[in-house]
């Protein structure tokens, strides 16, 4: 599904290189955590996936389904089936959340030659994705992420995830700042779109959200690389231990 | 009554003579186009979907400046008296001119003088009760050379409610004053999308009066104009009174020259007042935005609350916003803010939006629109709100790139 190769990445706008040679391959179905200290590169990483800018690709590459995706806009990575849950999400004032996610829906839909989804449809299919993280109408109705609480912004986030139907989603710290039951209802909103056609890329601080989602690897990064990697065990025992031991093994 | 009005208005117009560059409400617009005796060509503009078409109003036409009786409504109205100027009734004989002189300290304004003393037409509209429709004033030009002076004059009486649509280019050239008398408890909501003429130059002034209890309400559009200046000037004299005036304008410099020009100046003159100036400007390729607005608070107006927001969205580098805020308050328990602020797209928002599969331009546009939120929030009908978005989304579209 995505494969990306010792890629290197620096600031656009001054020199300091921030990923020093990230080399990842996540299988189709495949859901996969990417754990390590602030600072480390985790939420570049997605953003570079995505397209966003201010940083320069210096060496190495990354392919969804085959696709080079650092050759393309923003828009057209979504459309080939890329999501990122943001860290932060955004807010947008004066744009209804509705009116957001069926330009986005349709745009991608348009680009990939296929028919819009009628405002009605487009509804219906909404509400139902919305009961199951237990956001309601009035939420569906206010100006993007405005006024949303941090719990209700995560939410949302996962939302537009099940209404894009995404095949490689990224999901950078969508559970922090959340309690035990919003976690949960996020958690469940990602385990409903798991299928053997779509793939996780979870980052987190936290073993607790991994108790939810399970993951098949779990990555350690630190310093712009991934220093390790292996199975569910590999989150308990940072949990247990913090970084430090890792840390200190590989150097 | 109305020709000592207007010989009044002559004299004071001798008097004060036309604005010039000096001028401190006129250092950022040239007056000399609205001075000029010749007047400028301005090609006339094709309108294929008229805006308001489908609702349910009393349609008044003006074509280059004079009444069309035979592309307008009959002015029967429930609770409203519509006349015109030619034939005033007495009640606009008195009021005619006057709202527009008291509005003349402490800032002259002298194209609205000449207005007085030289309109050629405008319609003397009283509403007794609520309005059963609203009032639709439809400007149109057909020649490339017309000069449209045209002065209104709308009283509502206690407790009386109208909307007034005013739309269209009407004309090459275009002097329009308004003059209108909000009595005590009355509404008056005010919806103005301007032509989009490219080439059209408009002067226009809105003289309000706004009583106790009442409310006044205006929102302007204008896309497109090679020269606007809209002028408001409001005099809140009743207790408890609310004013309002939103303006969003866009120009984009690739169609022409685009010069446009807010300035209004608030008077709370009395007690527990609310206003509100909401002003947005879009602008690109070589576009100008001017925004002059006061909140003048009188002593003894207590408990005012005063909110002025002037705000300008650069789409590239090459355009200009000037804006001067002031506030001058006579009164110790106020409450009044301003805030002008000049900005670009947000990349983080812009970033999001692509994110989920919006395109660049289509991004873009939902962001200019969210930009303008708070100023089509100030259009209290949502069916009207929703036209006047629907025409935004149809500048956007054209506007993209
Ligand atoms: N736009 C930026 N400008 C300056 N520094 C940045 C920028 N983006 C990332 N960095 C720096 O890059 C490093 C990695 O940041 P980030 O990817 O956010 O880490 P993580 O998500 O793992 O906490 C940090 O030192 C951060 O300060
Ligand atoms: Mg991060």
């Amino acid at each position: 599904m995505l494969e990306i190769k010792n890629l290197h990445v620096k600031l656009q706008e001054e020199d300091k290189a921030i990923l020093k040679g990230v080399n990842l391959t996540v299988g189709a179905g495949q859901v996969h955590a990417i754990m390590g200290p602030n600072g480390s590169g985790k939420s570049t990483l997605s953003y570079v996936l995505s397209g966003r800018d201010g940083y320069e690709v210096t060496a190495g590459s990354a392919t969804l389904l085959g696709q080079d995706l650092l050759a393309l806009d923003p828009e057209e990575r979504a459309a080939a089936g890329l999501f990122l849950a943001f860290q932060y999400p955004v807010e947008i004032p004066g744009v209804g959340n509705m009116v957001f996610l069926r330009s986005a829906l349709n745009a991608q839909r348009k680009s990939r030659g296929e028919p819009e989804v009628a405002a009605g449809e487009f509804l219906k299919l909404v509400r139902e994705k919305a009961k199951i993280l237990k956001i309601d109408a009035e939420m569906l109705k206010r100006p993007v992420n405005v006024g949303f609480s941090g719990g209700e912004k995560k939410r949302n986030e996962i939302l537009q995830m099940a209404v894009l139907e995404p095949r490689m989603c990224i999901l950078d710290e969508t559970d922090s700042g959340l309690d035990v039951d919003a976690m949960k209802l996020v958690a469940d909103g990602v385990n409903g779109l798991r299928d053997a056609g779509r793939s996780f890329l979870v980052i987190t601080h936290y073993q607790r959200l991994l108790d939810h989602i399970a993951p098949d690897v779990v990555h350690i990064m630190a310093d712009g690389r991934i220093i390790r990697s292996g199975g569910p065990e590999l989150a308990l025992e940072v949990e247990k231990n913090g970084y430090a031991d890792i840390l200190a093994e590989v150097q | 009554m109305m020709q000592a009005a207007r010989a009044s208005a002559a004299a004071r117009l001798a008097e004060m003579g036309l604005p010039g560059r000096r001028d401190e409400y006129w250092r950022w617009t040239d007056p000399a186009a609205f001075a000029q005796q010749a007047t400028p060509e301005a090609a006339a503009y094709r309108v294929d979907k008229p805006i308001f078409d489908g609702m349910d109003k009393l349609r008044l036409v003006f074509t280059d400046g004079v009444f069309d009786a035979a592309a307008s409504d009959d002015p029967a109205l429930a609770g409203v008296e519509i006349s015109h100027l030619s034939e005033a009734p007495e009640w606009a004989g008195v009021l005619y001119g006057r709202l527009e002189a008291a509005g003349q300290s402490p800032v002259r304004r002298p194209f609205a003088v000449r207005n007085t003393a030289e309109a050629q037409a405008g319609l003397m509209i009283r509403v007794t009760a609520r309005a059963a429709r609203p009032v639709h004033i439809s400007y149109r030009q057909s020649s490339s050379t017309s000069e449209a002076m045209l002065h209104h004059v709308v009283k509502l009486e206690a407790g009386a409610e109208l909307t007034l649509l005013e739309t269209g280019t009407a004309g090459a050239r275009a002097n329009l004053v308004l003059e209108v008398d909000v009595g005590a408890g009355a509404r008056f909501h005010h919806i103005r999308p301007q032509g989009r003429s490219l080439e059209h130059r408009v002067i226009s002034a809105i003289f309000a009066r706004v009583g106790a209890g009442a409310v006044f309400k205006s929102f302007t559009l204008s896309m497109n104009g090679r020269l606007t200046r809209n002028e408001a000037v409001i005099e809140i004299i009743g207790d408890g009174a609310v004013a309002h005036i939103a303006g969003a304008a866009l120009g984009d410099g690739a169609d022409g020259a685009f010069h446009h020009d807010d300035t209004v100046f608030i008077t709370h003159g009395a007690v527990g007042c609310e206003s509100r100036q909401v002003f947005k400007k879009v602008l690109r390729h070589g576009a100008t935005g001017v925004f002059q607005g006061k909140i003048l608070v009188r002593p003894g107006a207590q408990k005012t609350d005063g909110y002025q927001i002037s705000q300008a969205l650069m789409l590239d580098d090459e355009c200009q916003f000037l804006a001067k805020p002031e506030l001058e308050i006579h009164a110790d328990d106020v409450k009044c803010s301003h805030g002008s602020t000049t900005g670009a797209i947000d990349e983080t928002a812009l970033f999001y939006l692509r994110s989920r599969g919006v395109p660049r331009e289509e991004a873009v546009a939902l962001l200019v629109l969210s930009f303008l939120a708070d100023a089509i929030a100030e259009v209290d009908d949502a069916a009207i709100a929703a036209e006047i978005l629907a025409r935004l989304e149809e500048w956007l579209a054209g506007h993209r790139g």
